[in-house]
């Protein structure tokens, strides 16, 4: 069984968020970039726990820079066979899509997963953009996944609960949260991640659909009324008069 | 051209969220000078009057049986063959579970560019831009879509639902057999019933670990009731299975946006707050002054939930009573 992983790579969750150039860029000093953490915790986590159980090949795919080598390390110290770069800026989740198909067409993959959303553009647009240029059945937001033989069970939500689909190979999955428990790296995974072959393949023409012309901070909340407990009653009288919520 | 808008129907009405995509496509093309076509898929007995009341100029039924609506690639092939039929360059979905499979695999068929979560209304004067959430609520980008063609899917609760245009007789509409082959099998659907759904709720009464044990929910359950709420509850409460995965807000859960959010002895984290920042009123009920989430509420509630929810609970009644 041969799965391919799309790993991209995010500001750790408590970075602070600003932006320069006129509002126009993400300010990344100071910021720390992890794996992004659907891709690392559930698609490449399940990855691996399905290719220790079944046997087969785990490889990483991700679209950027140099900078993205220490992320494709990460996921190589878990514990990934070998990883793609595709070198290019990753200018929106089309541009990244088709560089991945473009890939994953002569891969020969049985499973390709990714992770149901990036923390930070939260569009949850790479696996059903890749399913559709690769015409593969599509499953989003997974919550399990097994496999048997050549088919594979997948779990995933739906509008108010959950349904169970069953898939023969290939296809494309978007991992939520659920499908595996995050793995820590141990000391021989880090020593292996360095001698793992990391292959650097130049991109392919693609259209840039959309892109970011500016950003806003959103607005905080400025003040909290306290209400004093003895008096909670009074809330409903608020937020009907004064937040006309109810 | 149009503007086509896909909608769904749950337990024989119109979904609110496809109400509130209807408008919003109906605001579009009366801004860029043409009309809202909704589609709808198997709607059964719901009445589809209602997307026409919501703003719809066209109203196409696909009634057909054989349709796998859980396979996201049969759905692409259907809405493009009905965006092309139609001459839609523009196709609007809600940010709904639906959306987040098909809306992206229906961009890339059509080479169009994909906004997923706006949450405002497209510029249209020169360059076409809308705005997104992005960082996790933390901040809003302004997108530029270059593409002749777009999708667009809203986030729910954007936008107060309107159902004052006319009544539309829905006209039937066949696809071909061959869009609809499909490789995926439903084994088993596991839905609740008689619940409210969260993504679509105004109030919402959320609870976490202060509440100290699953035993304990009555009281919270009864605070929904009253107010005509749905039940959330936050990521421990959901991992240590006190309440079902399906109400975990926050990040890893589901990120909603009700008009009023209300906080049991939730304290706050990063992570949960991602998920419902964009509420429009956020009551936080906390007996630690300390808790992070009173920093980012509206009203607050220094106290035991054993204590105050009985009081709201009896204050919602007595409103309730004096609104009679």
């Amino acid at each position: 069984m041969k799965i391919l992983v799309c790993i991209s790579k995010a500001p750790d969750t408590t970075a602070k968020i600003a932006f320069k150039d006129n509002n126009t860029a993400f300010d990344e000093n100071n910021v720390q970039y992890i794996v992004n953490p659907y891709d690392e915790w559930y698609a490449l986590v399940r990855a691996l726990e399905l290719k220790e159980t079944l046997g087969g090949t785990v490889t990483t795919v991700s679209v950027g820079g140099t900078d993205m080598e220490a992320i494709i390390r990460k996921a190589f110290a878990i514990g990934a066979d070998d990883g793609v770069r595709i070198d290019a800026e990753p200018t929106d989740a089309y541009f990244v899509a088709e560089q991945i198909a473009s890939y994953a067409k002569q891969g020969g993959f049985d499973i390709i997963l990714a992770g149901k959303e990036t923390i930070n553009y939260n569009g949850s647009s790479l696996g059903g953009m890749l399913a559709e240029l690769l015409d593969m059945p599509y499953v989003s937001m997974a919550t399990k996944l097994d496999v048997a033989g050549t088919t594979a069970t997948i779990e995933c939500d739906i509008d108010g609960g959950t349904e169970v689909l069953e898939c023969d190979f290939p296809l494309v999955i978007s991992a939520a949260k659920g499908m595996a428990e995050a793995r820590i790296p141990n000391m021989r995974g880090i020593m292996a991640a360095r001698t793992k072959a990391l292959n650097v393949i130049a991109p392919v023409a693609a259209d840039k659909l959309t892109e970011v012309k500016s950003y806003t901070l959103a607005q905080g909340r400025t003040t909290c009324k306290m209400i004093d407990a003895e008096n909670a009653g009074s809330l409903i009288e608020m937020l009907h008069n004064e937040a006309k919520v109810i | 051209m149009s503007i086509l808008v896909y909608t769904e129907s749950s337990k024989g009405k119109i979904k609110k969220a496809s109400l509130e995509a209807v408008n919003y496509a109906a605001e579009i093309a009366a801004k860029t000078g043409t009309t809202a076509t909704a589609i709808i898929i198997n709607a059964g007995d719901a009445s589809l009057e209602d997307l026409g009341k919501a703003g719809a100029n066209k109203v196409l039924h696909v009634n057909n049986a054989s349709i796998n609506a859980s396979d996201s690639q049969v759905l692409t092939r259907i809405l493009n063959h009905v965006a092309e039929s139609e001459a839609s360059s523009i196709v609007i979905f809600s940010n709904d579970l639906t959306a987040k499979a098909v809306a992206p695999r229906l961009a890339a068929r059509m080479k169009a560019g994909f906004v997923p979560g706006a949450v405002d209304y497209p510029q249209t004067d020169g360059a076409f831009t809308v705005n997104k959430n992005v960082f996790s609520g933390k901040a809003i980008a302004t997108y530029q879509v270059n593409s002749a063609k777009k999708v667009i899917s809203l986030l729910p609760n954007s936008f107060q639902v309107k159902t004052d245009a006319a009544a539309v007789a829905a006209t039937n509409f066949d696809v071909p057999a061959d869009l609809l082959a499909s490789r995926i099998k439903v084994k088993e659907v596991k839905r609740e019933t008689n619940e409210l759904s969260l993504p679509e709720a105004e109030l919402v009464v959320s609870a976490g670990r202060g509440m100290k044990g699953p035993e304990n929910w009555g009281m919270i359950e009864d605070l929904a009731k009253q107010l005509g709420a749905a039940t959330a509850c936050s990521r421990p409460v959901s991992d240590i299975g006190w309440r079902p995965h399906h109400e975990h807000v926050g990040q890893t859960g589901i990120a909603i946006r009700p008009n009023l959010y209300i906080a049991v002895g939730i304290s706050g984290a990063i992570q949960h707050l991602a998920g419902v920042n964009g509420s429009k009123t956020i009551v936080v009920i906390n007996k630690d002054p300390e808790a992070p989430f009173f920093k980012a509420a509206d009203y607050g509630i220094i106290g035991d939930a054993f204590d105050v929810v009985p009081k709201l609970i009896e204050a919602v009644k007595k409103f309730k009573a004096s609104q009679n």
